[in-house]
């Protein structure tokens, strides 16, 4: 499984990324968690609003930081 | 923050404390202006303006549909339309320049072009909220409305100009889904949200509400001499919408929202004002540094102290909020009206760590363009601001 979690450094951004990881680690999945920083890249997503969250290619949020039980139920399919 | 980065502000703040001639009468003086001037600040705005001014924009941010926004800056949007909520968008989702950016990439390589998408990037930061409020608030509602209004003005005119220089631009669009926050049902009308934010809105007008000038006479002693009582009535009103419309997620969502937002912003500003207590100290009062210096460059309002302001505050990065209290201090020390003008309509929206990432998205040729634009705007309407206030 591989995450991606686009925006461009903003404490939003960084408390999506810990949440992310916080429910990886609860659920005792392996995935790879990558940040996407540029402005470009997060553009060709089809993402207008940071925090976003993309998973194994698929947006999953958009402008929000999702909380815990969100991103497990992602992870968990 | 990386250690070194750490390792480097200690370092900094031993140099200063070492290196500071305090026994300089100057530096002395500048150093009590600093924080005279901070004191001013959290006597005098900091209750009434800022905190009811943060709650609003944390409404803003939560209450506000986005995706009803940025639905107008699709591929598939009338122009007429994207322009026009470009223009003023800013107010609704942007505070920061760091939300502003992605969003500036996807309108403008994924959505409606290069003309709303430079719009929305000049109106962003320069139209929120909490920057006309505090402008208003400090520097004379003359001046909050001129920014307001050039703002708005700049935003389309700055679109409209991109648009046409590059009208033949041939920059491949890659038509595709664009994602965009879900839009909650949200179990209130329209009215009732319009309600809730007027409210808001007014108690920030009367709490903030300026004491009159002496003898005066009419319905503003009358308004102020009660305006706490309005205030407080407003309060109650806002009580029983909260509890009556909203449910406990929104409301606590809400109070996070207003909090990021302090967290954010109240340290920059307070630092903001020390800087400017420091160099220009208050109006009236002189500081580090001299008078004459900021008469000589920017005051009166000849081209040149109009073009001086607007290329400097292009150039300069100022933090959220930061440019009031400096222009303050500016203004005090001497600074032209128009000029001020100017360096308010050039500052935000435009510093150098920003240029490098607009290039970075729409090339070297456009973004000097498009800072050209902005600089050439500036000045004109910093002109004719100072010819008519004078």
């Amino acid at each position: 499984m591989e995450i991606k979690i686009l925006g461009s450094g903003c404490p939003k951004c960084q408390t999506t990324e810990k949440n992310v990881k916080e429910a990886l680690a609860e659920s005792g999945l392996n995935a790879q968690v990558d940040k996407v920083t540029n402005v470009m890249e997060i553009a060709k997503y089809g993402v207008f609003l940071t925090p976003a969250v993309v998973i194994d290619g698929k947006v999953k949020s958009v402008g929000k930081i999702p909380d815990m039980e969100e991103i497990k139920m992602w992870i968990e399919q | 923050m990386k250690e070194r980065i750490k390792l480097l502000i200690i370092v900094l703040i031993f140099l200063a404390c070492y290196f500071i001639p305090w026994s300089n009468s100057t530096i002395r003086q500048s150093g009590l202006e600093a924080f005279m001037m901070l004191q001013e600040y959290a006597r005098e705005h900091v209750l009434t303006c800022l905190i009811p001014a943060f709650f609003i924009a944390g409404a803003i941010a939560v209450f506000v549909s986005q995706a009803s926004v940025l639905k107008y800056f699709g591929a598939r949007a009338k122009k007429f339309l994207s322009y026009s909520v470009a223009s003023v968008s800013g107010t609704v989702l942007a505070v920061c320049s760091c939300t502003v950016l992605p969003l500036f990439a996807g309108i403008y390589s994924r959505g409606a072009g290069i003309g709303p998408a430079t719009a929305f990037l000049y109106s962003g930061p320069a139209i929120n909220v909490l920057a006309i409020v505090l402008t208003a608030r400090i520097l004379g509602w003359q001046l909050g409305l001129a920014r307001a209004i050039g703002a708005v003005l700049f935003a389309i005119l700055t679109g409209l100009l991109m648009a046409f220089f590059f009208r033949k631009d041939d920059t491949a669009r890659i038509a595709g889904q664009i994602y965009l926050p879900e839009e909650g049902d949200k179990g209130r009308t329209l009215t009732q949200e319009a309600f809730f934010m007027l409210t808001l809105v007014l108690i920030l007008i009367f709490a903030a509400f300026a004491k009159p000038a002496e003898g005066s006479t009419g319905l503003w002693p009358i308004i102020f001499a009660v305006k706490w009582y309005i205030t407080g009535g407003l309060l109650v009103v806002l009580g029983f919408m909260l509890k009556g419309w909203f449910v406990k997620d929104e409301r606590v969502t809400w109070v996070q929202s207003t909090w990021g937002f302090m967290k954010q912003i109240f340290p920059l500003l307070g630092a903001g004002v020390l800087v400017a207590g420091f160099m220009l100290g208050r109006p009236g009062h002189s500081a580090l540094i001299p008078e004459h210096y900021i008469q000589y460059l920017v005051g009166g309002n000849s081209l040149w102290a109009n073009l001086f302001a607007s290329v400097s505050g292009a150039l300069m990065y100022f933090a959220t909020l930061t440019e009031v209290p400096i222009l303050q201090g500016l203004l005090g020390a001497g600074m032209g009206k128009g000029p001020a003008l100017s360096l308010l309509l050039a500052g935000p929206a435009l510093s150098l760590p920003n240029m490098l990432v607009i290039g970075s998205v729409m090339g070297v040729k456009k973004t000097a363009t498009f800072c050209v634009i902005i600089v050439v705007m500036s000045t004109i309407a910093g002109m004719c601001y100072g010819a008519i206030v004078g």
